[in-house]
């Protein structure tokens, strides 16, 4: 894709617009990391008496620059007292199980609407998109119930499996995609080889599906690290909440204190950043596969 | 080999997995809600459910209820009428604003700007950014007193000086002055909600359009170069048409993203009722009083506008297609 670049002064103008956009998606987020380390008197401003003439000197505020101080204990408080690192360990857990079961689950389903002949799948498949459009507020309340009548609210499971069944109609929709580019003379001469229908799947399917596995994953990633009106719900209260529920509690302990507020949102986004950093294309690829398709 | 791609119990149990978690948690828990709705019941255990029809519908939809002792008109605090219409209201800024936006920067970009991919990249950044960390970014900016960004901007410009006596003079729902509490009043708390979502989601549908014009044949493009074509006549007449697809699964996530949308003014006001939604009246209802029969009906009318916004869109785009075609 070898386009002509001719200098047009249009161009520069172009730029310019596009790099004011560009400070105003990164203002905040610099802002974010400034205050994260720094005192509210830095923030806020304050005096002090001198010691020597005893004059009283004013401090104006530091609202936007770097700090003058980095104040590294923001971040241990945010930490220690805030949990911040109990709940980046809980996210990571229900994320990395929800991917597990989402990419089981609809690969399997997936093997049963392309590849397995039977009457129906297209009725099937039709009835698995549907979770496409149903908002998930469809669950909660029902959902809640049940969770709590089994004892499971504030447990991982309580998060773990709603996630997944949501996720999964995303899930299917694009492994359909990857596993029609499967050539099926693989499955003949596996079947020939002596496999049955799990042999395929485990031995040919799988190893081949790894793109899909990549996509699925990093969609289904974003979509429950990121998620908070369940999360809110069905764990509270406890040691298990994730991230955005401890970011958003926080908040009732420090509410005046900007540099504990400030590291525990750092915390909660630069693992995020640091990923999307490394593997850009790929995870707007996810979002565009599952856009594009639904 | 046809043999054994048709056994039953093979297909069964493929499917058992994906069947069983969407059956259990998305088709039965919708029929429940749908249940629900016309029960009214507080306790977990649901011991205390009764039937009572259509109330829960009605108690939404009514502004004002009457006392059945007193028989005085009282205003009903659980009327879902205003968290309609900020939703809506919502969808249409993110139609016509975010979505338009997103288009324009789209179209630049996707014909070869220097370090377009680089962009690119940085304006979708923010949709990876947990919406509750937005929101409380945002909280800090509009913060009404000393350290809030937005309103020393204001005061170092001097644009406070007008700006704030204009407003006030807008608010009626308070008689109280607006010196920058921008959450705190109806008239501003739902533009202040507004802005982290344009901020996060531009960049969102800007990547779906951009990915778009991308897959435009690139013969198509340079045929109407040779017809010598104006930039602008080649968006309108071949790129726009072409993306339609594109431009509908954009304003459907628009619209229905708008009504489902909880976290952002959860995680930006400490009272959400100045710009009340569904999704954060459905929460109130559900902690704050235990309707859970309430709340659920908030669910089906979610379900069933969702349902039916993403099929009116839908059928919109198919119409116009047509006509282009």
């Amino acid at each position: 894709m070898n386009e002509v670049r001719k200098f047009k002064p249009s161009n520069i103008i172009v730029h310019l617009l596009l790099i004011v956009l560009v400070v105003i998606n990164l203002f905040p987020l610099y802002w974010m990391l400034t205050f994260s380390l720094k005192t509210n008197d830095e923030i806020l401003g304050h005096s002090y008496v001198d010691e020597a003439t005893g004059e009283r000197i004013r401090v104006e505020p530091n609202r936007v620059g770097l700090p003058k101080h980095w104040e590294w204990s923001n971040y241990s408080e945010a930490m220690n007292t805030g949990n911040m690192g109990q709940y980046f360990i809980n996210s990571l857990v229900v994320a990395v199980l929800v991917i597990l079961i989402t990419l089981i689950a609809s690969f399997m389903a997936t093997y049963a609407l392309t590849r397995l002949v039977w009457k129906g799948r297209k009725f099937m498949n039709k009835f698995f998109m549907l979770g496409l459009t149903i908002p998930i507020h469809a669950a909660i309340v029902p959902v809640y119930v049940i969770l709590s009548r089994m004892k499971l609210l504030n447990t991982y499971a309580a998060l773990i499996f709603p996630y997944a069944a949501f996720a999964l109609s995303m899930g299917i929709l694009i492994s359909i995609g990857f596993m029609g580019d499967i050539p099926y003379d693989l499955d003949e001469a596996a079947f020939l080889d002596g496999c049955g229908v799990w042999g395929i799947f485990c031995r040919v399917i799988f190893p081949l599906m790894m793109p899909a596995v990549a996509t699925v994953g990093i969609y289904t990633f974003l979509q429950c690290w990121n998620e908070l009106l369940f999360a809110t719900i069905f764990v509270s209260a406890g040691k298990y909440r994730t991230l955005p529920v401890g970011v958003q509690q926080l908040f009732g302990q420090y509410t005046t204190r900007w540099g504990p507020i400030g590291a525990a949102l750092s915390i909660a986004t630069l693992p995020t950043i640091i990923v999307y950093i490394f593997l850009s294309k790929r995870i707007q690829d996810s979002f565009i596969a599952g856009a594009v398709k639904g | 080999m046809k043999k054994t791609l048709t056994y039953r119990l093979h297909i069964f149990l493929f499917l058992l997995p994906a069947l069983i978690l969407f059956i259990g948690i998305l088709i039965a828990p919708i029929i429940m809600s749908l249940i629900y709705s016309f029960c009214d019941f507080s306790s977990i255990s649901g011991a205390d459910m009764k039937y009572v029809g259509f109330d829960n519908y009605k108690t939404l939809f009514s502004s004002m209820l009457t006392n059945p002792n007193t028989g005085k008109m009282f205003v009903n605090d659980k009327y879902m009428g205003n968290a309609l219409g900020n939703a809506l209201a919502l969808a249409v800024l993110s139609v016509f604003i975010q979505l338009p936006l997103a288009l324009i920067i789209a179209l630049k970009l996707s014909k070869g700007i220097r370090g377009e991919r680089a962009y690119l990249s940085i304006f979708f950044m923010p949709v990876l950014i947990s919406t509750v960390i937005i929101g409380r970014l945002w909280m800090n900016i509009y913060d009404p007193g000393e350290g809030g960004l937005l309103n020393a901007a204001l005061r170092a410009l001097g644009i406070d000086k007008w700006l704030f006596p204009a407003i006030s003079g807008g608010i009626r729902s308070s008689k109280l002055p607006f010196t920058g509490q921008w959450t705190g009043f109806r008239e501003t708390a739902l533009i202040a909600a507004f802005v982290p979502i344009l901020w996060q989601y531009v960049g969102y549908h800007m990547l779906l359009m951009y990915a778009g014009i991308k897959g435009v044949p690139k013969d198509l493009l340079e045929a109407a170069q040779l017809d010598g074509c104006t930039e602008g006549q080649v968006n309108r007449h071949i790129i726009i048409p072409y993306i339609k697809p594109i431009l509908r699964v954009s304003v459907i996530f628009a619209v229905t993203g708008s009504l489902k949308s909880f976290d952002l003014v959860y995680a930006l006001m400490k009272d959400t009722s100045k710009a009340e939604l569904p999704s954060t009246l459905m929460y109130k209802l559900l902690f704050l009083h235990n309707s859970y029969g309430l709340g659920s009906a908030i669910a089906v009318v979610l379900i069933v506008l969702c349902f039916i916004f993403a099929l009116l869109i839908s059928l919109a785009f198919k119409d116009r297609g047509e006509k282009v075609a």
